[in-house]
């Protein structure tokens, strides 16, 4: 019986269509546009100023705090203009507009592909590494990397969890990654592992990705103390408290973090963007984007610039379906719709989703029929409906005391509603309120 | 009678006098003393319990009342002027008079002049969709349309206009009671002072982009240009991020600044029609002005209009 998580989830249609797809390098755009919040946190302050000629990899913000992270040129070219642009909210965000001009890489970047497995990195300098090669958690969170390995004082990390789980229908990047860089993400997860001072890391694979965990289990029989173990399929298992659980079989408090149970999690994303960084001295400047979709005619898995725009993405796999009716950056279940498709490839991207009009649409919102099944697949164990109702009234007190901010906003209470009721809607609103609340409450 | 209905009677009773008796003397030992002014304060107040004074309810607006030394910071908006003297009058206190504000939307983007750029399917509710994204036009600062703070209204001063999918304020019925200025996500409401006749001139726009993208965005954005504050005698007019505002303390509703702009970005409330010259062009804002002077004579409040859902890609 292979492990899972305890309370809810939920079984949408899988829909890997680009599971097969070797991950292709996209050929690099004209211009780029990279916002300097890319991340969670403060947003970086750039360095550079208009008319500077910036090289691949070359610092053009820096961390503006703890909770912040550097951003990297990912093109060597001209800087055209620091100013704000739209990003993929529809909000306009300080982004630096980078003119391509040739491929000239900072010179102490490796560029070899070989595979470097020896780790000579002393244990210290490890986290300022990867604060300097601007890494954030690749899942889609962009929480940066080095504040998590950053473990207070008091606290004690004692195993390192690899997520592999790619729950998100679809997307197919971490799976490509894992088969084809396999080794990689192996060394990476050493890398942490010494940075963090453990002796044991579970790599956690979801059972649909049988190539995948047969690849790791044979490579990481020449690694000690890394582990792969299969997981069963079910959403959303790549949250780091269901991970946790489903491995671990222990639960992170309410309010708490992954550290009170004495584990670190991070994605294999991040795992091979800090083999990168360490070993081959290479920032964080592109990263594996899944194009697919029901009717696209390519579906791919690219490795992209940040600052790409979504447009030249969704050409290389062969245009934009004419039936195309919503165009979702990220997954399916916790993507977000893009208003223009200008909007750059940042960070967390990890997909472009397009949807053919017939499923693009919301239901209409009926009346709750208080079935409860929104209570029964909460991962969480919240009573969504009712969450949704305090939000309405506007009673945020009620909604603290109901554990909203516990809420990881997984999207399942939407998915499964037979009345379609934009539960998480409500509910994201109750938490921005109910923090706001909490905020305003710790300066007095 | 049986002496058990006797000892009955008997022992009920004396446990009745005897709780009466604790609870007479608790009652004194523990009584509140409660200034019998805040009663008669707070059935001068108008019950509303809007919080627009700023207090949770009328009863602790009442209360504070009772405990300032002078009321120059207490106000109640919906009674106004004549509600605080009687409550002056209750505490023997000089009423400090206030000028009567009204709140005005700061957006003019009907549909007409801001295309739509996608589609929302969300939730029908402003927060929700400001917080998910910049809005289903081109402009991230104007109405979203989802009608919150017709909601928040507790007094019918609000209703979404079908034509132009944005609230309108009834005028007779806003008591400036600060609900629509705080639930709107995009701060676009702006107590100003109401002015004499209900004249009231004012930039019916929050866009911070430069012009050419405001412009771009909607037809009737503030584009900076800054002709208006040229215009103006009274230095009434600032310009911050290439949005302008008119100080309603400095105006002095010379209108001067109204044919200059540009965009028609700025709108004017309740005055005559100008007598048409010569050197100036007859502009299409007249109709904007028409629809303007309207708001206070409709009353009906219209239902509101719940077509949108989440962002899609429309192009």
């Amino acid at each position: 019986m292979l492990k899972t998580f305890s309370k809810g989830g939920i079984h949408p249609p899988e829909n890997k269509f680009s599971v097969d797809k070797a991950i292709e390098v996209l050929p690099l755009p004209q211009k780029v546009s990279i916002p300097i919040a890319q991340h969670i946190g403060a947003p970086a302050t750039p360095v550079v100023n208009k008319n500077d000629e910036v090289k691949t990899g070359q610092i053009i913000a820096k961390s503006a705090g703890f909770v912040s992270t550097n951003i990297h040129s990912s093109v060597s070219g001209k800087v055209v203009k620091i100013d704000k642009i739209v990003e993929s909210s529809g909000y306009k965000k300080t982004s630096v507009v980078i003119e391509v001009k040739g491929d000239e890489w900072v010179e102490t970047i490796d560029r070899s592909l070989d595979l470097k497995k020896e780790i000579t990195i002393e244990q210290s300098d490890i986290i300022n590494k990867i604060l300097d090669a601007g890494i954030v958690g690749l899942g889609g969170a962009t929480f940066p990397s080095h504040v998590k390995l950053s473990v207070p004082k008091g606290k004690k990390a004692e195993i390192l969890i690899i997520n592999g789980v790619e729950c998100e229908p679809y997307l197919t990047s971490d799976h490509r990654l894992m088969l084809e860089k396999g080794e990689e993400v192996l060394v990476g997860t050493k890398i942490l592992m010494k940075a963090l001072g453990v002796t044991k890391a579970i790599i956690g694979i979801e059972n649909n990705k049988k190539d995948a965990i047969e690849h790791l289990i044979s490579l990481s029989k020449e690694y000690d103390g890394i582990e792969v173990n299969a997981l069963k399929v079910k959403y959303p298992q790549g949250g780091e408290k269901q991970l946790i659980q489903a491995l671990i079989n222990r639960e992170v408090p309410s309010g708490g973090l992954p550290i009170d149970v004495g584990a670190v999690v991070h994605n294999v994303g991040t795992a091979y963007a800090v083999y990168e960084a360490v070993q081959k001295n290479k920032p964080l400047f592109e990263r594996v984007v899944t194009v697919t979709g029901d009717s696209i005619q390519k579906t791919s898995n690219f490795i992209a610039r940040i600052g790409t725009p979504v447009s030249e993405l969704i050409e290389a796999a062969g245009g934009k379906p004419d039936d195309t009716g919503k165009i979702v950056s990220g997954g399916p279940m916790m993507g977000k719709a893009l208003n223009s498709l200008d909007a750059p490839v940042t960070k967390g991207t990890s997909g472009i989703l397009l949807f053919p009009e017939n499923k693009a649409h919301r239901k209409e919102t009926k009346p709750c029929i208080r079935c409860a099944k929104c209570v029964s697949v909460c991962p969480m164990g919240l009573e969504p409906f009712l969450l949704m109702t305090l939000t309405q009234k506007r009673l945020f007190d009620k909604v603290e005391k109901e554990n909203a901010l516990d809420c990881i906003e997984c999207g399942s209470c939407s998915y499964t509603c037979p009345a379609d009721r934009p539960l998480l809607d409500y509910i994201r609103l109750g938490k921005s309120n109910v923090s706001q609340i909490i905020r305003s409450r710790n300066k007095k | 009678m049986s002496p058990v209905v006797i000892i009955t009677i008997i022992s009920l009773s004396s446990i009745g006098i005897v709780s009466a008796l604790i609870l007479y003397f608790i009652a004194q030992k523990f009584k509140v003393f409660e200034d019998p002014r805040i009663d008669k304060v707070e059935e001068a107040l108008p019950s509303a319990n809007c919080g627009g004074c700023g207090f949770p309810g009328c009863r602790n607006f009442a209360e504070a009342c009772v405990k300032a030394d002078d009321l120059s910071n207490l106000h109640c908006p919906v009674g106004g002027n004549d509600t605080m003297s009687s409550v002056a009058s209750i505490l023997g206190m000089d009423a400090v008079a206030q000028v009567k504000k009204i709140a005005v939307l700061r957006c003019n983007g009907a549909c007409e002049y801001r295309p739509n750029t996608n589609i929302y399917e969300g939730a029908d509710n402003c927060t929700v969709a400001a917080n998910l994204y910049g809005g289903d036009t081109g402009c991230e600062f104007g109405c979203l349309g989802l009608g919150e703070c017709v909601e928040v209204c507790d007094f019918d001063a609000l209703y979404m206009d079908e034509k132009t999918g944005m609230p309108v304020v009834v005028e007779d019925n806003c008591t400036a009671c600060n609900a629509c200025v705080e639930v709107c996500p995009k701060d676009l409401f702006e107590l100003r002072k109401q002015g004499p006749k209900g004249r009231r001139i004012y930039i019916a726009c929050r866009n911070e982009d430069k012009g050419g993208i405001a412009k771009k965005a909607c037809a009737v954005a503030c584009i900076g240009c800054s002709k208006c504050v040229k215009e103006c005698p009274h230095d009434a007019i600032t310009i911050e991020n290439f949005l302008a505002f008119i100080h309603d303390d400095k105006c002095k509703l010379c209108r001067k600044c109204v044919p200059v702009c540009p965009t028609n970005a700025i709108l004017e409330t309740n005055f005559p029609p100008r007598k048409p010259k010569p050197e100036i062009k007859k502009e299409p804002v007249v109709d904007l002005k028409q629809s303007i002077v309207a708001e206070g004579k409709v009353n009906e409040p219209e239902a509101k209009n719940n077509s949108n859902k989440e962002t899609s890609d429309n192009n």
